[in-house]
C-alpha cells in the first residue's frame, strides 16, 4: 500500500499531528515558529484536501476502513464528491483563518494554533466519518475546541456568550448520546451505510422508537445549525469572539447542515420505507420560519458582526429549504450555495474585524465615529461581500439564489419559497446598505489615530473574497460538480457497495 | 430488571433536567452530571441487557453485546472532559460576571419579597 492509499485519513491526521507537535517546547515558546508551523500545515491540508477531491472524482467514492476492519464491525471514513468538498472548504477557511490571525490575534492567549488545528481536526472528521458514534466523537473533538477558542482572549462578553455556548451544546451532547442509543437499541448498528440497509426492514413496534431517536436527532442537529427555535446563542456568541474564530466558525452551522443531509435527507431519505423522509413535515415550516425570523433580526442587527451572524442564520434556512425541497436538483443548488454563504459569511467576519479595529471606541456598531485610515479599501471589499450576500449580480450570491429558486418546481413551494428568498435578499439589501453608510459615510470628523491593517489581514480576506467571483465564472463545471455529489449522496450507499469499494 | 432499570434512568433524567432549568451554573453542571449518567446506563442498555453474559464472542453460548459497553466508555471519557471544562467555566463566569446566573445577572424576581 502506497502512501497515497491512505490519502482520506489525512485530512484528519494531519491537524492531529500538529496540534501535537506545537504543544513541545521547541515551537511552544516561540509564537513566530508556531505561525509558519501552522501556515504551513494549512496549505499542506489545502493540497491534501483538493489532490483527495481529485482522487474521488476520478476513481469514485474512497472508502477507507480504520484499522482494517470491515465496514459493520469496524469504523469507516467515507470520501464521497459531498464531503470532500466540504473537506476542501474547511482546509480553504482554515488556511485564511490561520493567515488573518498571524497579524495579532493569536497574540491574545495561549495555544491558538493548536486549537484551531484541534478545531479543523474534527471538523474534517465530522465531514469524512461514516459511522454514527463516531460523527458523535467527531462533534465533541471540535466542540470543545470551539468552547476554547470562543473565549480565547477572555473578556467580560466573551464568558459571559462562552457560558450559553458551552451549556447549550453540553446538553446538545446528552440528547445526541440518547440518540444514537434509541437508534442502536432498534437498528444493532451504527455505521450509516448499515443503518440505512436496517431502517425499510424494521418491525412495527420497533418503528417508533427508531422515529423518535433519529427526530431527536434532528433536534440536536438543529442547535449545532441553528436552526428556529435553537438559534437563540448564535448571534452573542458569533458576534462576541475574536474575528478568526468567528470566521471558522462560519463553516460550524455547516456542519450542523451537513449531518441533517446525510442522517435526514438519505439515511431516512427515500429509502426509508415506512420511515421515509419523517424529518421533512417539520424541516419545512421550521426552514421558512428561520429565514423569516433570521431577516427581522438582519433588519435589527446594531453592529456589522451581529447583522452577519443573523445573515449566517438566513443562510441556514434557506439550506434548511434546499433540504426540504428533496430533489437532486434541489440538493445540487443547496451544496453551490452552501460553500458560497460559508465563504461570503467568513470574509464578512474578517471584515469586520478590520473595521472594528480601525474604528477605535465605536467598533463596529453602526454610529457615527472617525474616519478609518483605509477606508476606501475596506469601503470596495465592503461593497463586493454586500453584493455577494445579497444576492445580487455578478457575484456568486446571485447564482446560488437562482438555482436554489429554479429547482423549486411544485406551484405551492414556489408561494412560499420565492416571496421569501427573495424579501429576504431585500432585507439583506436594505441592511446592508444602512451598515455600509453608517459605517463608511458618518464621520465625526475627528482625527484617527488608528493603525493600518496588516498585510496578512488582507491577504487572507482577498483569499476568500477572490473565490466568490471564481465560483461565477468557472460556475459551469462548480455546477456540475455539485450535480455529480448531490446524485451521489441522493442514491445513497449500501453496505455491500460499502464493502466493495474498500476492497 | 429492565422495570427497575428503566425507572432509574427516568428518574436521573428528570432531576438532571430539572436541576439544569435553575438557570445557575452550579444546578446546571450538576444537573448535566445526573443526565449524563443516565445516558450513560441508557447506552449501556441499547444493547439488551443481560446478567453473567461475557463480553467477548464464543468463549460461551450466551453473550453481551460489546459494542455498546465500548460506546459508553467513550462517552464517560468525553463526559468527564466535558463537565470539567464546565466546572472550570462556570468559576470563571462566577468571577468575571460576578454572579453564577447564566445569563450574568440575577434575574428581576417579581415574587421575591421586599427586602429594602
Amino acid at each position: 500500500m502506497s502512501l497515497f492509499d491512505h490519502l482520506v485519513i489525512f485530512p484528519v491526521l494531519i491537524p492531529f499531528f500538529v496540534a501535537v507537535a506545537l504543544l513541545f517546547p521547541g515551537l511552544s515558546n516561540s509564537l513566530r515558529k508556531q505561525r509558519a508551523v501552522s501556515i504551513t500545515a494549512n496549505i499542506l491540508m489545502v493540497v491534501v484536501a483538493f489532490s483527495l477531491l481529485f482522487k474521488v472524482e476520478a476513481q469514485g467514492i474512497q472508502v477507507y476502513a480504520l484499522g482494517d476492519w470491515s465496514a459493520p464491525f469496524g469504523i469507516v471514513l467515507v470520501a464521497d464528491l459531498f464531503s470532500v468538498l466540504m473537506v476542501c472548504l474547511s482546509a480553504i477557511l482554515g488556511l485564511a483563518v490561520t493567515m488573518y490571525a498571524t497579524a495579532g490575534e493569536d497574540k491574545t492567549g495561549a495555544f491558538f494554533h493548536t486549537l484551531i488545528m484541534f478545531q479543523l481536526m474534527g471538523i474534517n472528521g465530522a465531514f469524512l466519518t461514516g459511522d454514527a458514534f463516531n460523527l458523535f466523537v467527531f462533534f465533541e473533538v471540535l466542540l470543545i475546541a470551539s468552547y476554547s477558542l470562543m473565549i480565547h482572549g477572555g473578556g467580560k462578553q466573551r464568558t459571559q456568550a462562552n457560558i450559553h455556548y458551552v451549556f447549550l451544546n453540553l446538553i446538545g451532547s446528552s440528547l445526541f448520546l440518547f440518540a444514537l442509543g434509541t437508534l442502536y437499541g432498534t437498528l444493532g448498528t451504527l455505521n450509516f451505510a448499515d443503518m440505512a440497509d436496517r431502517i425499510p426492514l424494521l418491525s412495527n413496534n420497533e418503528l417508533l422508537i427508531a422515529k423518535s431517536g433519529a427526530l431527536l436527532l434532528l433536534a440536536v442537529f438543529g442547535l449545532k445549525a441553528a436552526m428556529l427555535p435553537l438559534h437563540f446563542w448564535l448571534p452573542k456568541a458569533y458576534s462576541s469572539t475574536s474575528t478568526p474564530v468567528a470566521a471558522l466558525f462560519a463553516i460550524m452551522t455547516k456542519v450542523g447542515i451537513y449531518s441533517i443531509w446525510r442522517v435526514h435527507g438519505v439515511i431516512f431519505g427515500d429509502q426509508a420505507g415506512e420511515l421515509a423522509n419523517i424529518a421533512l413535515p417539520w424541516l419545512w415550516p421550521i426552514a421558512l420560519l428561520t429565514i423569516v425570523v433570521g431577516s427581522i433580526a438582519v433588519l435589527a442587527s446594531k453592529s456589522l458582526r451581529i447583522l452577519c451572524s443573523n445573515l449566517v442564520i438566513v443562510s441556514v434556512g434557506t439550506l434548511l429549504v434546499t433540504i426540504s425541497l428533496n430533489t437532486v436538483q434541489a440538493t445540487s443548488a443547496g451544496i453551490y450555495y452552501l460553500i458560497h454563504s460559508t465563504i461570503a459569511c467568513a470574509a464578512m467576519f474578517l471584515l469586520a474585524g478590520l473595521i472594528k479595529e480601525q474604528r477605535g471606541q465605536a467598533e463596529d456598531r453602526f454610529v457615527a465615529a472617525r474616519a478609518m485610515p483605509q477606508a476606501g479599501v475596506l469601503g470596495f471589499i465592503f461593497a463586493l461581500l454586500a453584493i455577494a450576500l445579497i444576492g445580487m449580480p455578478p457575484l456568486s450570491g446571485f447564482v446560488g439564489k437562482a438555482l436554489i429558486l429554479q429547482s423549486v418546481t411544485e406551484a405551492s413551494q414556489a408561494l412560499w419559497v420565492f416571496p421569501l428568498v427573495l424579501i429576504g435578499g431585500l432585507i439583506a439589501m436594505i441592511a446592508l446598505s444602512r451598515a455600509g453608510t453608517s459605517l463608511f459615510w458618518k464621520n465625526t470628523g475627528e482625527k484617527t489615530s488608528a493603525l493600518k491593517g496588516h498585510p496578512m489581514q488582507y491577504i487572507a480576506i482577498g483569499l476568500l473574497v477572490a473565490i466568490l467571483p471564481l465560483m461565477v465564472i468557472f460556475g459551469g463545471t462548480v455546477n456540475d460538480y455539485t450535480q455529480l455529489a448531490a446524485e451521489q449522496l441522493k442514491a445513497g450507499l449500501s453496505l455491500q457497495q460499502l464493502n466493495e469499494v474498500a476492497k | 430488571m429492565e422495570l427497575v432499570y428503566a425507572i432509574c434512568v427516568g428518574f436521573m433524567s428528570t432531576c438532571g433536567i430539572f436541576l439544569m432549568l435553575r438557570g445557575h451554573t452550579f444546578t446546571l453542571v450538576i444537573g448535566l452530571t445526573l443526565l449524563s449518567y443516565a445516558v450513560n446506563l441508557f447506552l449501556f442498555a441499547s444493547g439488551g441487557l443481560t446478567i453473567g453474559a461475557p463480553a467477548v464472542l464464543s468463549s460461551s453460548e450466551n453473550h453481551a453485546d460489546p459494542l455498546p459497553q465500548a460506546l459508553v466508555l467513550t462517552a464517560i471519557v468525553i463526559g468527564f472532559a466535558m463537565t470539567a471544562f464546565a466546572v472550570i467555566l462556570a468559576m470563571r463566569g462566577r468571577a468575571d460576571l460576578g454572579s453564577d446566573h447564566v445569563d450574568g445577572i440575577e434575574p428581576f424576581d417579581p415574587l421575591a419579597e421586599d427586602k429594602s
